[in-house]
């Protein structure tokens, strides 16, 4: 399954200095360990692939990491600073994020949701856009330019004047994307882009993932599709029950048997309580 | 002719009329019937002068026979457009037949209402002569020959009376050719002129059964062109001329006071300011639920803060502070001391959402309201004299203008309300400017952002909390810019007219009721809106405590037939009619693309 892009991952460009670093992240909701002491490190030109079973703290992980949640402990740092706990300072610092279940702002046009994502990286504030003077009608202008440059590139740039819900599922996807890019983000965290897709906009969704590596971003992706996953990334981590099982190269963490236990049961009935895969090694 | 009803749509190419005539006949019924009416109202109605308006005359019409001869006219009109007569035929892009039948019903409904108002005023229907007998049967006619015309809209299936009478949903409609510049220009004009002519007649309708039977047919009227499409297309044409259609709209409106030349011209430019006040206080609440969706149920007391603001630095008699700012310092400082509020109100507030939200905003208002009525001398300090409130605000004068007196200009003579109106329409011009270029800006689609989910615009690097205290306190800033005025217009200022709900605006229910049945998020929409509150409010007075029942039922109704306001923003019309582009074709419709272009 991986040999199909073996060749496309060897072109990417090397491996540089670390972005963004998580280390023992954990967060707890009540007596709820959602995330047990998690490392990960994502360097510049990667595309990091974060995995595991359902409701094995991917998605909690992936909100630590853009402020939505404040970790109950360890730290993130992206490009060597503590990251604040708010989630449009994560943004402004340098992190675009889409959402598993599509989080566009539909009642407006596909043009305007990708404006609303240049916001961070435009400046001009109430009393400049009511007396509109030549500094804002110049960064108006910019922005849109920006703006129509990002839908072409996700390929939407024919339905900038289009409602955003009444997008099909998959370009819906794309224009998250867009939107995303349009905060001209240093890493980019993709949760679940191919929930929901066919064969062919996987394949895609594919490209446009390495499309947009090729532009100097990195990527750390959450998904299911495990050939997705596998085609895409430099490294992958195995989150189960709140714990990093694995981190690795596509043959590594395929060929764990832990990782296999964990999506597949074990192989022996040990003990049937919910302690880790881990211990019942 | 149920059969027809059960009928599927693909089949029913051409669905039969509910009244099946031949065409032909039709046709003459309908002609007829319009032309009857019309002409009836140059007939004497009634016996008896005592009837408001003065139905006795023949030859003459009066008062509410005038509008029994606008409904015959216009239901002639696009009877003649239906049957292709030259020059008219651009007049319904959207189909002359469902409009036709919405006029009749609305000629024959002012009519009737007219025939019955005087038979119960005066004490039965002896009191109609043949001339009334002959209005109400010829507009009966007219309906009856409408209802035969072949039928033109998208027609539901059941509801077997309903869908008899209902006119038809509008087709969609072709793409509108271009018209000659100079044309379209023109039309932007004369539009403008007619919109004047029908708000100022509405202002002067000196007695109640005057208002209502021009309510009846200006209701009918607006549903009639938005049927035929006049309405759609008119507006694209105010797009493409937006700069001439938006100072055309305000010069038409300062031309207002110079129409009323009655003896109640003050009476009327007094509601006009009071409208202006109204409208442009629902504009700024606009930004705060139209835009930002933060549901606010204490915002008259802004309007509030800014009235005693400039109340107290005005000079009135027995305030806290004896001092006197000029006036442009007074509006500043009552939009600015407003602005404080709804930062002081929003920081604590804003930190909830929703439900919560609105709660919390409507225990600030009324807090405002029990504050002032006691910083009166005996509960706390004296700054704003309590439940009586201040009196005898002085009048304003500005570069030697004395608001208070009647300026003439040639012919005309402007009073003093209509002074204060021009005044009004200044600070509305304003208010409007501040709406639509913050709404349509980086600061704008913020807002809209997080109206539209707060967590995705959070992501997308928007902080959500420094933004909703933007809006909160921007609108604010423009109400107590309203309530500048509002106080000097009065004389006077008491806590009592701050409630959250009562029978007389402003109060913040009715304010939120100008914006959502107006049109959330757009700019005329609240306008719209609070003038029709506000009039219907002000010419319905003789209906006491009934008035808020009327009020509920217009609530209701509207939601239910049009959540998207008198004039809908075109996000939110998609939103809430979306079936209709589902089963048509995906994607937006024409007009969204022009619009956004």
């Amino acid at each position: 399954m991986t040999d199909t892009t073996t060749a496309t991952v060897d072109n990417a460009p090397a491996p540089g200095t670390p972005l963004l670093q998580a280390s023992n992240v954990v967060m707890r909701f009540g007596g709820l360990t959602a995330v047990n002491d998690v490392s990960l490190t994502v360097n510049t030109g990667e595309i990091i692939g974060l995995i595991g079973p359902n409701g094995a703290g991917k998605t909690t992980f992936f909100n630590c990491l853009t402020g939505l949640y404040v970790p109950t402990e360890g730290t993130v740092t992206y490009k060597g600073a503590t990251l604040p706990p708010k989630p449009h300072k994560v943004t402004q610092a340098g992190m675009a994020r889409t959402f598993q279940n599509i989080r566009l702002f539909h009642n407006m046009t596909v043009l305007e949701n990708v404006l609303v994502g240049r916001h961070t990286r435009t400046k001009e504030g109430l009393i400049s856009a009511i007396l509109r003077g030549p500094g804002y009608r110049r960064e108006e202008a910019d922005s849109r330019a920006k703006a129509m440059e990002y839908l072409d590139f996700v390929g939407l740039a024919n339905k900038a004047g289009t409602l955003a819900r009444n997008l099909p599922y998959g370009e819906q996807r794309k224009l998250e994307v867009a939107r995303a890019l349009a905060s001209e983000p240093g890493l980019l965290l993709l949760d679940e882009p191919t929930a929901g897709m066919n064969p062919q906009e996987t394949r895609a969704t594919e490209e446009l993932v390495f499309a947009v590596r090729d532009r100097g971003i990195a990527v750390l992706v959450i998904e299911h599709d495990m050939r997705f996953i596998f085609n895409l990334c430099d490294r992958v981590a195995v989150l189960v029950q709140g714990q990093k099982l694995v981190e690795g190269d596509a043959a590594t963490v395929q060929g764990d048997e832990r990782v296999v236990a964990a999506y597949l049961g074990t192989p022996y009935e040990g003990n049937a309580d919910s302690t880790t895969p881990e211990e019942n090694q | 002719m149920t059969d027809t009803l059960q009928i599927r749509p693909e089949a029913a190419a051409a669905p039969k009329p509910a009244i099946p005539l031949p065409t032909a006949a039709a046709r003459a019924v309908t002609a007829a019937g319009a032309v009857l009416t019309a002409a009836s109202a140059f007939l004497s109605w009634t016996y008896s002068s005592q009837f408001p308006g003065d139905l006795t005359l023949s030859g003459y019409p009066g008062g509410l026979q005038w509008i029994t001869f606008t409904g015959g006219l216009l239901t002639l009109v696009y009877l003649l457009v239906g049957y292709g007569t030259p020059g008219l035929r651009g007049l319904a892009p959207g189909g002359a037949e469902g409009t036709t039948v919405i006029l009749a019903v609305g000629a024959a409904a002012s009519t009737w209402f007219t025939l019955i108002a005087i038979s119960v005023e005066l004490g039965g229907l002896a009191n109609l002569t043949t001339g009334g007998w002959v209005a109400g049967i010829a507009s009966l006619l007219a309906v009856v020959g409408a209802l035969g015309l072949p039928r033109d809209g998208q027609h539901p299936q059941g509801h077997r009376l309903g869908a008899l009478l209902y006119p038809g949903k509008r087709p969609e409609l072709a793409p509108a050719k271009r018209l000659a510049p100079a044309f379209e220009v023109g039309i932007v004009l004369l539009t403008l002129a007619a919109a004047l002519g029908v708000f100022a007649y509405g202002v002067d309708t000196s007695y109640a059964e005057l208002f209502a039977g021009f309510l009846i047919l200006a209701g009918f009227a607006a549903w009639a062109l938005n049927r035929s499409g006049d309405f759609a297309r008119l507006g694209e044409i105010m797009q493409r001329h937006r700069v001439l259609a938006t100072v055309g709209a305000f010069v038409a409106a300062g031309l207002f006071p110079f129409t009323q030349t009655s003896s109640n011209a003050e009476a009327n430019a007094n509601l006009g300011v009071s409208i202006l006040i109204f409208a442009a206080t629902a504009l700024g609440l606009n930004i705060v639920v139209g835009l930002a969706g933060l549901l606010d149920l204490g915002y008259v007391a802004f309007l509030g803060v800014g009235a005693y603001t400039a109340a107290l630095v005005s000079g009135a008699a027995g305030t806290a502070f004896n001092v006197q700012f000029p006036f442009w310092a007074a509006a500043l400082l009552g939009a600015v001391v407003s602005g404080i509020f709804g930062v002081l109100l929003g920081a604590p507030t804003l930190r909830v959402r929703g439900d919560y939200l609105a709660i919390v905003t409507l225990g600030f208002g009324e807090i405002f309201r029990i504050v002032v009525q006691n910083l009166d001398g005996t509960s706390g300090p004296n700054v704003t004299n309590g439940a009586i409130g201040i009196s005898n605000v002085p009048d304003l004068n500005i570069f030697g203008f004395d608001f208070g007196s009647a300026h003439s200009f040639g012919p005309f003579d402007i009073g003093r309300f209509a002074n204060y109106f021009e005044l009004m329409l200044i600070f509305t011009a304003i208010i409007v400017l501040v709406f639509a270029r913050s709404a349509n800006s980086r600061i704008g689609r913020a807002w809209v952002a997080i109206r539209e989910d707060e967590t995705a615009a959070t992501a997308m690097g928007i902080n959500g909390f420094r933004f909703k205290l933007l809006a909160f306190a921007l609108g604010a800033t423009l109400a107590g810019l309203a309530g500048t005025v509002f106080v000097h217009v009065n004389y006077s200022i008491v806590p009592d007219t701050f409630q959250f709900a009562g029978p007389t605006p402003p109060n913040s229910a009715f304010l939120l009721a100008a914006v959502v049945i107006g049109g959330m998020g757009t700019v005329s929409g609240p306008l719209v809106g609070a003038s029709l509150f506000f009039l219907l409010q002000a010419k319905l007075s003789f209906l006491h405590d009934y008035q808020l029942l009327l009020f509920g039922i217009t609530l209701i109704l509207f939601m239910r037939f049009r959540p998207e306001g008198i004039i809908p923003n075109r996000r939110r019309q998609l939103e809430f009619h979306e079936s209709q582009t589902e089963d048509g074709q995906e994607g937006p419709t024409p007009e969204l693309r022009t619009a956004e272009a």
